[in-house]
């Protein structure tokens, strides 16, 4: 540790990162918030790109200016981690300046702490088509409108599961999109039937959200249908239609429901989000369920690393802020050795209630099954190796691959540029259906110790790495 | 039974299944889940010196294309696709130090048989049209091949289970049980006892630690080293494998601390592998950012087209190590029934024909496709002096 005031480090500058970084200055800490982005926001939070019609900065923007205590590092992706010279303490290894640009040697940041706040990547089930083009992930189309303000398509439907199909609906609708339905496979009269969680959890803003949107919609006129989804797109070079059909409790297409939807110009498909476990996995933390296993203070089982938001659960944006200023309230009090135990104390009641709420909304939007049985044998699986259920079937029934590791290597699922990102979980739970069993090694999809690509020359780097601007 | 769903066991499983043995092939984790798919594929002549470990890879690569015709014979031609390349080395020195060891590296090869084509700096630019100019010599092999190691694996497998041999994973081997006169009987796993007539040690890294619970230990230990990989590239970006003269060097060092060398080759989905690390830290999995540098330095200074290449993908592995850097093949004298096929370091891959080959002809007692006697379990490089006996009966815990 640096004879000075010891340093944390916050990965991810979304809802739960400007929370944590916050958080941690508060608690006396000097704070670096890096995120690969330009502005601060994250998913929820997403600004316009500086220069495409930047409007006023977004508050927890301004939060994080006004605090002298901690340095904003822009633009700066974590490529990898390593543990520190002493206990709890890491070495955070980052590229910065503009993302692909040749040039940014890898550079690294010793933390005292670490807190991850890397949020998700949006998830999409496969289904026939489903590689066409203008058949887009909903969080690709939500980023697409916030950011830049432009639809995907004209005449859009939108197909998944979960409450975040209705803001994505409202998004397109807001960047001028005609959108001709909105497919929800579950059945979420079942959340509606239960207020009460909603109301005593933590959700009542949230819940006031979704109503607006789901208002939005109807006033629109955009049909909302239940216990249906796209479950094959269709088109010469782009997709013109897609078949709509009504599903049962297991997600299996219910005979002879199957009707076509047409003209359409894009698809937008969302099944809930995937953490972005590469860090955490990289520093050793333990996962369960897919999710950062973290104690009642936001700490992880590797000391000195704490978690917050979408990749402790699936929560939304202030379930994540209630999270994220926790665990920043906790590394500073472990590091600087100030305790703070009141304000600890009523961030851990927030995140409490936020996490029941989080429990409720995974329960009412539990992905079945049953879209396995929407695929057929060439059914691309993973569009960057263009990987095709039937070679999946192959590798693991064929050449008796029952574990993730070894089916990527052997039939090629998420080793393209994606890196699994978009596959991974698919071909995770498809091998399982295969299988009768859970694969033995489900996060091998997960891990990639090397977070993000980095060019060899800028890997080879300076013989002796110097520390980044912000020293 | 063998224990290792890995590359060794798999090819020792299918050689024995092939002689009519009844085989099961038990794994702790998945199938093929460890040291296979965390390596390369080279199946090399070219880093040898004359000497066992040669002659061992010798016949290996002569038996490869034999074992891989007769898998696709027997399993069709897509469940036996392994992406075996026939491609050859090229070994480059960009030193005069370095150009005179290669030199002398190469001519005691050829003595030994090894095909070794001495090139001058400039033909060497006619093999790879992107290597740096800084070549001062250069040595062609054109007996190295690649395959792909995983897909190799699970085709054995495969053919194993094809012959009605069986294939368990997620059962852990836990030791031995002994009968009378000290032999074998059965297995102890995590689904219980099986009773079986020997035992095959195919647990790579972990063989010392297997050995040990068997009472019979063995100093097999993990060497661990570095991968990275690349996007796709335009064919002939890089044709041969390619390698600096140091990595035989770094490659047969004992060294605790860790020693680099450039290993640069494509695959046939475009990607480029780039290697080598060599470190002895335990099991430690950690990825270290001073190990990637050496590795992109490495390739670089090779390949100087390569540097604003992206790398997509870092991965690393545990050699399994011997003192001797020779693989153990054979029968324990101390415990009868238990038999050893492990230790091949960073040439498993490459070994595997003749291992499994060789472990099921000494099973079988028929005459071996080479002397097995550098390989047996009581060599003085692994520190044994002379076979100790071991017959107090041994029950399963
Ligand atoms: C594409 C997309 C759009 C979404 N849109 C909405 C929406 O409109 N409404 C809604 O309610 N929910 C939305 N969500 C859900 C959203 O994830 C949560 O509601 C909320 O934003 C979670 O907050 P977070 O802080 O956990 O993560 P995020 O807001 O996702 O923030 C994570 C941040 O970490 C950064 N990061 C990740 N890895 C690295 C790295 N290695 N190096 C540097 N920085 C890194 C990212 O750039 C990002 O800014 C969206 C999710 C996705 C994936
Ligand atoms: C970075 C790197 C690069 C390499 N490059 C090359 C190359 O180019 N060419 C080459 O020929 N070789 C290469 N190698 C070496 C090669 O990968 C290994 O020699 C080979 O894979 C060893 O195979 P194995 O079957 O012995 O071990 P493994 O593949 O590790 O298989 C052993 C199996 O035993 C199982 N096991 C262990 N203990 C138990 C137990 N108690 N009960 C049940 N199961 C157990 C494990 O789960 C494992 O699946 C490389 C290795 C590394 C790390």
């Amino acid at each position: 540790m640096s004879g000075s005031t010891p340093r944390v480090v916050v990965v991810g500058a979304g809802p739960a990162g400007v929370r944590a970084a916050l958080g941690a200055a508060r608690g006396g800490a000097r704070v670096v918030l890096v995120d690969s982005g330009e502005r601060i926001g994250g998913q929820y939070h997403r600004q316009p790109a500086v220069g495409a019609g930047s409007r006023r900065a977004h508050p927890l923007e301004r939060a994080v200016t006004a605090q002298p205590r901690i340095e904003h590092l822009a633009r700066a992706t974590v490529c990898a981690l390593e543990p520190g010279p002493h206990t709890g303490s890491h070495l955070v290894h980052l590229q910065q300046g503009p993302a692909d640009a040749a040039g940014r040697p890898v550079r690294t940041l010793p933390a005292d702490a670490l807190v991850l706040c890397t949020g998700a990547y949006d998830r999409a089930l496969p289904f026939p088509g489903g590689d066409l083009p203008g058949v887009v992930t909903a969080g690709a189309a939500q980023a697409l409108a916030k950011g830049q303000r432009l639809a995907v398509g004209r005449r859009v439907v939108v197909s998944g599961t979960g409450p975040f199909l209705l803001p994505v609906a409202t998004s397109l609708l807001g960047a001028g999109a005609r959108v001709l339905g909105v497919y929800e496979a579950g059945n979420p009269a079942r959340w509606l039937r239960r207020p009460l969680v909603a109301l005593f959890d933590g959700g009542p803003a949230r819940v006031a959200e979704l109503g607006a949107y789901a208002a939005e919609l109807a006033r629109r006129r955009v049909p909302y249908r239940t216990r249906r989804a796209v479950v094959a797109a269709h088109g010469d070079g782009r997709v013109e239609a897609v078949t709509v059909a009504r599903l049962d409790a297991h997600w299996r297409i219910v005979p002879g429901s199957e009707r076509i939807v047409a003209p359409v110009d894009a698809v937008c498909v969302g099944h809930g989000f995937t953490p972005q476990l590469e860090l955490p996995l990289a520093a050793g933390c333990a996962v369960r369920d897919g999710h950062v296993v973290v104690d009642a203070r936001q700490a992880t089982s590797v000391p000195g690393v704490y978690a917050a938001g979408e990749l402790t659960g699936i929560g939304g944006a202030a379930a994540a802020a209630a999270e994220g200023e926790l665990a920043g309230l906790a590394a500073a009090s472990d590091v600087t050795g100030h305790a703070g135990p009141v304000r600890i104390a009523a961030a851990a009641a927030r995140v409490r209630s936020g996490r029941r709420f989080a429990a409720a909304l995974a329960s009412a939007h539990p992905l079945h099954d049953g879209w396995s049985t929407w695929l057929s044998e060439d059914t691309c699986i993973c569009r960057c190796e263009e990987v095709t259920y039937g070679q999946l079937c192959e590798a693991v029934l064929g050449r008796g691959a029952d574990g993730m590791r070894a089916v990527k290597l052997t039939c090629r699922v998420g080793l393209g540029p994606c890196q699994g990102r978009m596959c991974g979980r698919n071909a995770a739970d498809l091998t399982a259906g295969l299988l009768g069993h859970p694969p033995a090694d489900p996060l091998a999809v997960d891990r990639r110790p090397l977070a993000h690509p980095v060019r060899l020359a800028d890997l080879a780097g300076p013989a002796d790495p110097e520390p980044p601007s912000v020293d | 039974m063998v224990i290792g769903a890995g590359i060794i066991g798999a090819a020792c499983a299918e050689a024995l299944g092939r002689r009519g043995v009844g085989v099961l092939v038990v794994d702790r984790g998945p199938a093929v889940g460890e040291t296979t798919a965390r390596g390369e594929g080279n199946l090399l002549v070219s880093d040898k010196p004359p000497g066992p470990g040669l002659t061992l890879a010798q016949a290996s690569l002569r038996r490869w294309p034999a074992l891989l015709a007769a898998l696709r014979e027997e399993l069709g031609p897509g469940r036996a696709a392994c992406e075996y390349e026939p491609k050859g080395g090229l070994v480059v020195a960009t030193d005069e130090d370095a150009a005179a060891a290669l030199g002398a590296a190469a001519s005691a090869q050829r003595a030994a048989g090894v095909e070794a084509h001495g090139l001058a700096p400039g033909e060497a630019a006619a093999y790879e049209p992107h290597l740096t100019p800084d070549v001062r010599a250069a040595v062609h092999y054109p007996q190295d091949a690649q395959l792909h190691p995983v897909l190799a694996a699970t085709a054995l497998l495969a053919a194993v289970r094809a012959r009605g041999g069986g294939v368990r994973t997620g059962v852990r081997a836990l030791g031995v049980e002994t009968g009378a006169g000290g032999r074998v009987t059965a297995l102890c796993t995590s689904d219980g006892r099986v009773p079986c007539g020997a035992v095959v040690n195919a647990c790579g890294p972990w063989a010392g630690r297997f050995a040990e619970a068997a009472g019979a230990p063995l100093p097999v230990l993990p060497r661990r080293g570095t991968v990275l990989v690349t996007g796709p590239l335009p064919p002939g970006t890089v044709r041969h494998k390619v390698y600096d003269a140091g990595y035989a060097d770094a490659a047969g060092s004992g060294d605790v601390a860790l020693r680099t060398a450039a290993v640069i080759e494509a695959t046939p989905a475009g990607t480029v592998l780039i290697g080598s690390s060599w470190q002895r830290c335990g099991f430690d999995e950690t990825l270290r950012l001073e190990v990637m540098s050496a590795l992109a330095r490495g390739a670089v200074r090779l390949f100087p087209v390569l540097a604003d290449v992206p790398v997509v993908r870092a991965y690393g592995g545990f050699r399994p190590y011997t003192p001797d850097h020779l693989p153990v093949i054979g029968e324990d004298p101390r415990l009868p029934g238990l038999w050893h096929a492990t230790g091949h370091e960073g040439a498993g891959v490459g070994l595997a024909a003749a291992t499994g080959e060789l472990l099921a002809q000494l099973h079988t007692g028929e005459s071996p496709l080479t002397d097995p006697r550098p390989f047996r379990v009581a060599r003085p490089g692994l520190g044994f002096t002379g076979p100790t006996g071991f017959t107090k009966e041994n029950p399963c815990p």
